[in-house]
């Protein structure tokens, strides 16, 4: 079985095609913009100029290889409405133009199960952090519940603004990591968990004003340190309320190595397992969704065309996972 | 003799003499210097928020002693509320939510396993995740949790529902508000 996957909620445009074991190719154009953050009407028109390029050089490796398509996979949300609704047309285009079905895939769910894929994770607890996201997830009761999630903004997002306070270059995560490596000591920064939830926006406004104090490698220490303690904390209240043995970190701020070093030496003291899948699959691809498409269209779930429609604000608990 | 009686996330219990011991255990994945802050801020606030809510008229442990890592308190003794609770029990702790969110305090894990029955008095134990709020949400979410507890872990869960509802109604003045958030909480599938 193969099935094309199409991402492209924020910056990152992707096509992909996964069978059962691989990834068989994969191409993406991201867009950059010219300076500040992301603009969703410039981005979904970066997303509809390089769509015909990127989708055609997976399709053109399609026919080198003889690849016969089962299915198109599409990130139907959350993400952006404007990019959301660009990858849509695309898919519905080729759903019909090649006569196979539409899966329409929840984009936190696509890293979840891409991660599982690639790390051979069960059951675990996930901690899910990127640009727009900041969750704790368990599977429940059939559905990726909600454990704890920020009540602002996500840690990526925070990173991103502390980092534009000092003149760091976007993205702000891997500057940031990099400068805290060289740090000589911690500056209490605001650690604020709430029941089961987190929040990073006073954190970002924090560090801001630290650094016009402090040495800047010492901020950025003391940033990542405090927030990702934070996140490690839910994760590990998650497993023990879920009794989860394992703990999987995806998304693209997961790419950082601090991170998953914590949450690693977290697993081994309470003597559970962490799982991490390789860099290629933490920030957002198109092989995620093929995959997941491919898992879900296994399972007998396809997306007719007239509920094909995007959704901005998708949650995670909304989707029946009836393939675990 | 010391007997270990409980072990969470974050702290172990234990038990000497009538007297609990509950420590807050450092947690290798963070920095020392933020390790003991959590532990030494969290340690301060639950114990000034157990006695916080006797004030308020909800029998709690009473503090006995506290370090920088550990609180001493009052053992409560008799049964665990999930083994004995009765519609009426269950309308006692309504009245006894409402006092304690009359006074902004959240409890944040408010299962049938932390509240005692003890010489005929209900008593609330484990504070470790309370914290102060006044908000609507958070309140619905501490009634959210019990509500989750009876329909997991009882038979006839509807019934002791509606006597908690009742005491909590009778003792807090917002708590229609509450209940109405309750069922929109519920809607949104979390915190199961």
């Amino acid at each position: 079985m193969i099935v094309l996957g199409l991402e492209g909620t924020a910056w990152n445009l992707s096509a992909a095609l996964v069978d059962e074991s691989r990834v068989l190719v994969e191409k993406s154009s991201t867009y950059v913009p010219a300076k500040g953050g992301i603009h969703p009407r410039e981005a979904a028109q970066h997303h509809a100029d390089h769509m015909a390029e990127v989708v055609g050089n997976v399709l053109q490796a399609a026919r080198e290889n003889g690849w016969q398509m089962d299915a198109v996979a599409f990130s139907q949300g959350p993400g952006l409405g404007p990019c959301l609704r660009t990858v849509a047309t695309a898919a519905r285009v080729l759903s019909l133009r090649f006569g196979i079905p539409l899966v329409g895939v929840n984009h936190c769910i696509a890293h979840i199960e891409v991660g599982k894929w690639n790390t051979g994770a069960r059951d675990p607890a996930v901690l899910y952090v990127s640009g727009g996201n900041s969750q704790v997830l368990a599977l429940r009761q059939g559905r990726y519940r909600i454990f704890g999630e920020t009540l602002d903004i996500s840690v990526g997002n925070a990173l991103d603004k502390f980092a534009r306070s000092v003149g760091l270059p976007h993205p702000g995560g891997p500057r940031i990591e990099e400068l805290a490596r060289s740090a000589g000591q911690y500056i209490p920064l605001p650690y604020t968990v709430k029941g089961m939830d987190f929040s990073f926006s006073g954190l970002s406004t924090a560090a801001s004003e630290a650094a016009r104090k402090h040495e800047l490698a010492d901020v950025c220490y003391s940033f990542q340190e405090t927030a990702f303690a934070m996140l490690v904390e839910v994760t590990e209240r998650a497993m023990a309320h879920a009794e989860k043995k394992e703990a999987m970190l995806v998304g693209g701020v997961g790419a950082n190595r601090r991170l998953g070093e914590m949450l690693d030496i977290m697993c081994r003291e309470r003597g559970g397992r962490f799982f991490l899948p390789e860099r290629k699959f933490m920030g957002d691809n198109g092989s995620m969704i093929a995959c997941t498409g491919l898992i879900m269209l296994r399972a007998g779930v396809t997306t007719p065309l007239g509920q094909s429609q995007v959704r901005p604000g998708y949650r995670t608990d909304e989707v029946e996972v009836v393939w675990a | 003799m010391e007997s270990e009686i409980g072990r969470g996330a974050e702290a172990v219990l234990t038990v000497e003499d009538g007297v609990v011991r509950k420590l807050r255990l450092p947690k290798s994945y963070r920095v020392p210097e933020l390790d003991e802050q959590i532990r030494h801020e969290r340690t301060v606030r639950e114990a000034r928020i157990i006695s916080e809510a006797r004030r308020c008229g909800v029998a709690t442990p009473i503090i006995m002693d506290l370090s920088r890592f550990e609180i001493m308190m009052e053992y409560i003794g008799g049964v665990r509320l999930k083994e004995v609770v009765t519609p009426e029990l269950s309308r006692q702790v309504g009245v006894m939510v409402g006092r304690l969110h009359r006074c902004g305090i959240v409890h944040g894990d408010l299962t049938t396993s932390n509240i005692m029955r003890y010489r005929e008095r209900l008593y609330l134990i484990d504070f470790g995740l309370a914290y102060h709020d006044w908000g609507i949400e958070a309140q619905g979410v501490d009634v959210h949790v019990y509500f989750q507890t009876l329909i997991s872990t009882h038979d006839r869960a509807q019934e002791l529902i509606s006597a908690f509802q009742e005491g909590y109604l009778q003792s807090y003045e917002k708590a229609k508000e509450v209940l109405a958030r309750v069922e929109e909480i519920k809607a949104r599938g979390r915190y199961l």
